[in-house]
């Protein structure tokens, strides 16, 4: 019987992220998908396998502006497997699945990617239309009527039962968007996105969106695509030196839908990604966690066993555990709150910089070996834990 | 001479399209009933709607009319007008039904300030019609 092959991330790529770029989505893709290529030192011909999340959404186009498929005719990739939908565990599930393809033998070196154009949409409706709000099919039927139309009024109500039931304040809530507001302002790549430096007295007077959630604990809508290569070990000679090795992913589904759920598919995903490896929570140097809002974090904290469950906002306390030169340093590219809403594979391409020791001024000190990256946290949940050997 | 200007009236609210599986929830209403779908093999309830139990799988599932009370699992104050007009704030809330306890319905708690919810609070059904569908909302219970 063959044995499974290793996946590794040999490359990552990023385009410019901005609010309103006149680059159009595709340009976005091609400028992450030749970065990528020359971090990893491929060539096009090399690539056999394409994924992403959700593919393309015709019907929601600022989400989702270009599918699997497009890719693969503009860069005439000879793809063995792809694939691309949004009925899996969240956004980096779509890499989770080319780690398989990878591992199978199904492709060598799979392009993954996630394009995201809502900043320039909601600025030119009229190339990209809006949602149709006078009906609501499926899910949101159940939470649209009640104008309960932003994930924020349902991710909120989660951190509402941490705040009454847990004792979590807006002080411990803002530490998340304070650490991913400093950690951008040394990320070169949130240039546009975070300009100047927030206050602990600002968070607490900005206007709220639906509480506990004020608007900075709520990501920012930008245009950008984000790209990772993932290849398998058998082809690591072709690649240039200093691939990470993706050690262990899961994902989880708690209920299809964002009514139902009494707990977050985190707290399930958790267990399980440490079920799949030897590694252990104190093993890792940094945490690059879901942000859309800034209560992800802290049940991610929990749900991977960094603290027990209930006491995430404990944790975050202060801050200084989490910043860069404390002892887990989390979103240390700003995250999605302080980076842009780049829909989860940010947390990807950011805890691979940190452990090739590229990551520049927001460097976290020491020698890391060890990174989780999560999207999701809702009804859906997924995470990667991704290591340097 | 004044002039007075009406304020323009509140959106409606997104409407769910209509079909064999959810309709019952949606128009149980008429009736004063909040309706949800019940399996007499298994005794359990499916929600959302569909043509099959959740938890059994059988296919000899009924709407079922229900006491229409139930208690605040969770809820956020919201803020923001996600559309325009729409009065702000208000309440979203989990109700979590007394009678079918792993049932949660997204709702809104109306006829109180906002300030006046909280945890475990006790509630129970009111219906507002729109163009047919009767949209259950809750109102705390005296």
């Amino acid at each position: 019987m063959t044995k499974l092959k290793e996946a590794y991330i040999s490359g990552v790529g990023q385009s410019e992220v901005g609010v309103r770029l006149a680059r159009s989505p595709m340009g976005l893709t091609m400028d992450a998908i030749k970065q990528a290529l020359d971090d990893a030192g491929l060539t096009m011909d090399q690539i056999d396998g394409v994924a992403s999340y959700p593919g393309r959404m015709a019907t929601f186009l600022g989400f989702s502006p270009i599918g699997v498929d497009e890719v693969i005719e503009t860069c005439g990739i000879k793809a063995r497997w792809h694939m691309g939908g949004g009925e899996i565990p969240a956004q980096l599930s779509a890499i989770a699945a080319a780690v398989d393809a990878v591992r199978l033998g199904h492709a060598r070196h799979v392009i993954c990617f996630r394009t995201v154009y809502e900043a320039a949409a909601m600025s030119r409706p009229e190339e990209f239309p809006p949602l149709r709000r006078e009906f609501v099919d499926g899910l949101s039927q159940w939470t649209a009527p009640y104008f309960a139309i932003s994930a924020a009024c349902w991710v909120g109500q989660f951190a509402m039962r941490q705040m009454k039931r847990n004792g979590m304040t807006r002080e411990q809530l803002a530490q998340i968007a304070l650490n991913g507001n400093r950690n951008a302002l040394l990320n070169p790549n949130a240039r546009n996105i975070t300009k100047k430096e927030l206050t602990l007295d600002e968070y607490m007077e900005a206007r709220m969106i639906t509480s506990p959630f004020c608007l900075y604990d709520c990501d920012r809508f930008s245009d950008c695509s984000t790209v990772v290569i993932v290849s398998a070990s058998d082809a690591l000679d072709e690649v240039s030196p200093n691939p990470v090795r993706v050690a262990a992913t899961a994902g989880s589904v708690h209920r299809y839908s964002w009514d139902q759920p009494d707990y977050m598919a985190s707290y399930a995903t958790g267990p399980d990604l440490w079920s799949k490896t030897d590694y252990k929570p104190k093993d890792v140097d940094t945490v690059q966690f879901y942000d859309g809002f800034a209560f992800f974090p802290i049940s991610w904290l929990e749900a991977l066993g960094f603290c027990d469950v209930g006491a995430g906002h404990e944790f975050v306390d202060g801050g200084t555990r989490i910043a860069i030169d404390g002892e887990l340093p989390l979103n240390t590219g700003g995250g999605q709150l302080g980076a842009g809403r780049l829909h989860g594979f940010g947390f990807a391409h950011e805890a691979v910089t940190q452990l090739r020791g590229k990551a520049g001024a927001r460097q976290i000190p020491g020698d890391p070996k060890v990174a989780v990256a999560t999207s999701g946290g809702g009804p859906l949940a997924a995470a990667l834990l991704l290591a340097r050997d | 001479m004044t002039e007075t200007k009406a304020a323009p009236p509140p959106p409606k609210r997104p409407r769910p399209r209509l079909d064999a599986v959810n309709r019952p929830f949606w128009t149980g209403g008429a009736e004063g009933k909040l309706q949800i779908v019940h399996c007499p093999d298994c005794g359990q309830y499916t929600h959302p709607p569909k043509e099959f139990c959740r938890h059994c799988q059988s296919e000899n599932v009924a709407p079922k009319a229900m006491a229409g009370t139930g208690t605040v699992d969770t809820y956020t104050i919201n803020y923001q007008p996600w559309m325009p007009d729409l009065e702000v704030p208000f309440i979203i809330a989990r109700v979590r039904l007394d009678d079918a306890p792993d049932v949660i319905l997204t709702t809104n708690v109306v006829n109180c300030p906002v300030d006046a919810i909280d945890f475990d609070d006790k509630v129970r059904v009111v219906f507002e019609e729109q163009d047919g569908v009767f949209f259950p909302l809750f109102e705390k219970v005296a």
